[in-house]
């Protein structure tokens, strides 16, 4: 047989080396959580992990940073996963940090930032010393930078000035007690690859993926939803649009788009055409400055 | 400027599934570098408008006469102070044929540890060079460098044509020169493209201002280079990666060894050997998660079952009985040296990790430190620093189950890590194993 036939599509290769490195994590590190949002790519990234270690169970926990801001269609699709795969379930819980006095409240009523210190004291208590996260490459200019193996030090910092060299897929997971590493599998995946393996693998999302109708106002150019945590400001129109969401974070603070995109496929072809990153499009956290990444990635950030 | 339209990306087109090409680019801002991979990125649809009107709004307050692309892929707070990269960076594009994923690297001599970085998982590298300077002294160190990582496939890019009048005799005077000094390098595939990068001449589309060349646009040839037969699927090598015991009611009695295929092609049935034990068994299944396979090859994680119950870890490595890798504690091999603070020394103890294993390593020799610009062998070396690349002898705490590099680049290649600050400190391939 000539070589030719022993081709793989990019989706296979990336799915490969997304498994390879979850399998490279579980051999060498200890103590691995994923870290779980709801969002398309810690979703994509849980099958990739049961794909991994098949027929065995995952064997490791997920952890979910609460903000206290959560879409409710999100939180049900949490809790339904992690029932499904009979995984044990971490909350590192915003709003009881702020209850114990770890973290305070941000003047604008944001929590994206107070996330970090309640992510570090969470893997501090449970010794955890490998992170999934589901970061990629593509999403932002910091994160274009990012080791699949990053090193972080016992205050959670990344140096990006400092990075361990990554040479083949030879990862160097090595720390002393109290660092840590973040290992992103899905380093080299795009936005459009994401959607792609979940149209393959037919994997569900949360329905606010998917165009629905919904009461929001226009802030900044973007459209928010309206809801308790995002309450409509003073002159602001609240009116009915039909979106979706590119990402899912934190409630106050993501954006929707405008879109008719009700299935996989529309939502592939509306990506395809896209002339705005998701991050661009959805997220008032990365208006902040130039450097918004970086600077709370150095800070411990995912 | 020429712009074809492209389809951003269908996972495939005309039934042909759309493949991955990695490469690698090397070479400085004023090479055009980067306005090359603004150029491809933009072309191609995979740049978004925010990230151009970011990049145009800080080019526009620095007072920069254009917009520079090099602010695209030069993300850190310092990079952009400094106006320098620091570090890899990855970018990706797709076309309807292929995804690619650019590690493009910084060109300075400095940074050889980023570029060989770079080089180690690329299908391709991309040397630029402008056609008003000919070959340079980098030129020639990223084309050894390429060789010494074994990147199958290397591409010239004679860029700034439109500043020679698209001269198709300065053009060749490079092109020869270049090929020459590649011919000593023992670079598999080498391809020579005359671009405007600034312009857009032959990077979509041939160009009309160079009637005389003959050759393909840049990105016609990244679509099409062959890569496939890069891959080594003659000697069948399955470094164990993990072993899957199931503690469960419902499957029982199930183990397998989990592992990304590193060469060869493995079927159910075939005869194998583990090493280092060398006890033989035959493949009971290769599986997936979706199910079993008829084959496995590179790149693809599987789990392989065998039909005897033998003791078998990570860092084991599943091979043919008549074709099985050296196993070794004596290894000689090339080393590119990574870390600032403290050089390879003879005598020096580092960890070493090398497929899915792990040892200990002894420098017990250094035969000769290269200048990787004259490629001059000092032998009278006896430390490599920062960025130093030479041939070392090293003695293992276990053995490896090696290959040599130029035959195999995942079982050739190891990394040397620091045990005092884990750090990783050298990239080695190993040349034979006496």
């Amino acid at each position: 047989m000539t070589s030719a036939a022993y081709q793989v599509t990019h989706l296979d290769a990336l799915e490969a080396e997304s498994i390879f490195v979850m399998r490279e994590v579980v051999a060498e590190l200890e103590r691995p959580v994923l870290l779980f949002s709801g969002g398309k790519d810690s979703i994509v990234m849980l099958r990739l992990a049961q794909k991994a270690f098949a027929p065995s169970h995952i064997p490791f926990p997920v952890m979910h940073v609460d903000t206290g801001h959560n879409f409710p269609e999100v939180l049900d699709y949490r809790d339904r996963r992690v029932a499904e795969l009979g995984l044990q379930l971490v909350v590192a819980s915003v709003p009881e940090a702020l209850a114990s006095g770890l973290v305070r409240e941000s003047a604008d009523g944001t929590r994206n930032r107070i996330q970090t210190p309640v992510l570090l004291e969470a893997v501090e208590k449970h010794r955890f010393n490998a992170l999934f996260g589901g970061a990629r490459r593509d999403e932002e200019k910091a994160r274009a930078k990012e080791r699949m193996f990053s090193f972080r030090d016992e205050f959670g910092q990344w140096d990006p000035k400092n990075q361990r060299p990554e040479l083949w897929a030879l990862y160097n997971g090595r720390h002393h007690p109290g660092e840590s590493i973040r290992v992103f599998p899905l380093s080299n995946w795009t936005e459009l690859d994401v959607w792609h393996y979940i149209a393959r693998e037919q994997i569900e999302l949360p329905s606010i993926y998917y165009a629905h109708e919904r009461e929001v106002v226009e802030r900044d150019g973007m459209l928010y939803a309206v809801n308790e945590f995002l309450p409509a400001r003073a002159g602001e129109e609240r009116f009915k649009a039909r979106v979706r969401y590119r990402t899912v974070g934190d409630a106050s603070c993501t954006a929707a788009v405008r879109s008719d995109a009700d299935t996989v496929e529309k939502v592939i072809e509306e990506v395809a055409a896209t002339r705005i990153t998701e991050r661009g499009a959805t997220r008032g956290d990365d208006r902040v400055s130039e450097a918004a990444m970086e600077d709370r990635k150095r800070e411990g950030y995912f | 400027m020429t712009t074809e339209t492209l389809a951003p990306t269908g996972s495939e087109t005309a039934g042909r599934p759309m493949d991955l090409l990695r490469f690698a680019t090397a070479g400085s801002v004023d090479d055009g570098k980067s306005t090359l991979i603004g150029r491809l990125l933009y072309d191609t649809k995979s740049l978004f408008s925010d990230q151009l009107a970011a990049v145009e709004a800080v080019s526009a307050a620095r007072g920069d006469e254009y917009t520079d692309l090099s602010l695209l892929t030069d993300g850190l707070r310092a990079e952009r102070e400094q106006g320098i990269t620091i570090d890899v960076a990855y970018r990706y594009f797709a076309t309807p044929r292929r995804k690619f994923i650019i590690a493009d690297t910084p060109g300075h001599i400095q940074y050889t540890r980023n570029m060989v970085t770079g080089a180690s998982t690329a299908d391709l590298a991309l040397i630029l060079v402008d056609a008003r300077k000919g070959l340079v002294e980098q030129s020639r160190r990223h084309a050894f460098l390429c060789s010494l990582l074994r990147v199958p496939h290397l591409v010239l890019c004679v860029n700034k044509m439109d500043l020679v009048d698209f001269s198709q005799e300065v053009f060749e005077r490079i092109a020869d020169e270049f090929t020459a000094f590649a011919a000593k390098l023992d670079v598999p595939d080498l391809t020579v493209v005359p671009i405007s990068a600034l312009r857009g001449d032959n990077i979509v589309s041939r160009s009309e201002n160079m009637p005389w060349y003959e050759g393909p646009a840049l990105l016609h040839h990244l679509e099409r280079v062959h890569i496939a037969s890069d891959r080594n699927l003659v000697d069948v090598r399955f470094p164990v990666q993990y072993v899957i015991r199931p503690q469960s009611t419902t499957v029982t009695d199930y183990r397998g060894y989990a592992g990304q295929v590193a060469s060869g092609v493995l079927k159910p049935g075939d005869e194998v050997m583990v090493l280092p034990s060398g006890f033989t068994s035959r493949i009971a299944a290769v599986e997936t998660a979706d199910g079993p396979v008829a084959e496995a090859f590179p790149p693809m994680s599987v789990t392989v079952r065998l039909a005897d119950e033998i003791d078998i870890s990570r860092g084991d490595m599943i091979c043919r009985p008549n074709n099985a890798p050296a196993v070794a504690q004596d290894i000689e091999a090339m080393v590119c040296w990574m870390d600032e603070t403290r050089p390879l020394q003879i005598g020096g103890k580092y960890a070493i990790k090398h497929t899915t294993r792990a040892a200990r390593a002894i420098v017990r020799g250094l035969h000769y430190r290269l200048d990787i610009n004259s490629l001059h062998r000092d032998e009278s070396a006896n430390e490599l620093r920062l960025n130093e690349i030479g041939r070392v002898r090293l003695r293992t705490t276990v053995p490896l189950l090696a290959d040599e590099y130029r035959r195999n680049r995942t079982t050739g290649g190891f990394i040397v890590i620091d045990e005092t600050t884990n750090r990783t400190v050298g990239a080695g391939m190993i040349v034979e194993t006496p």
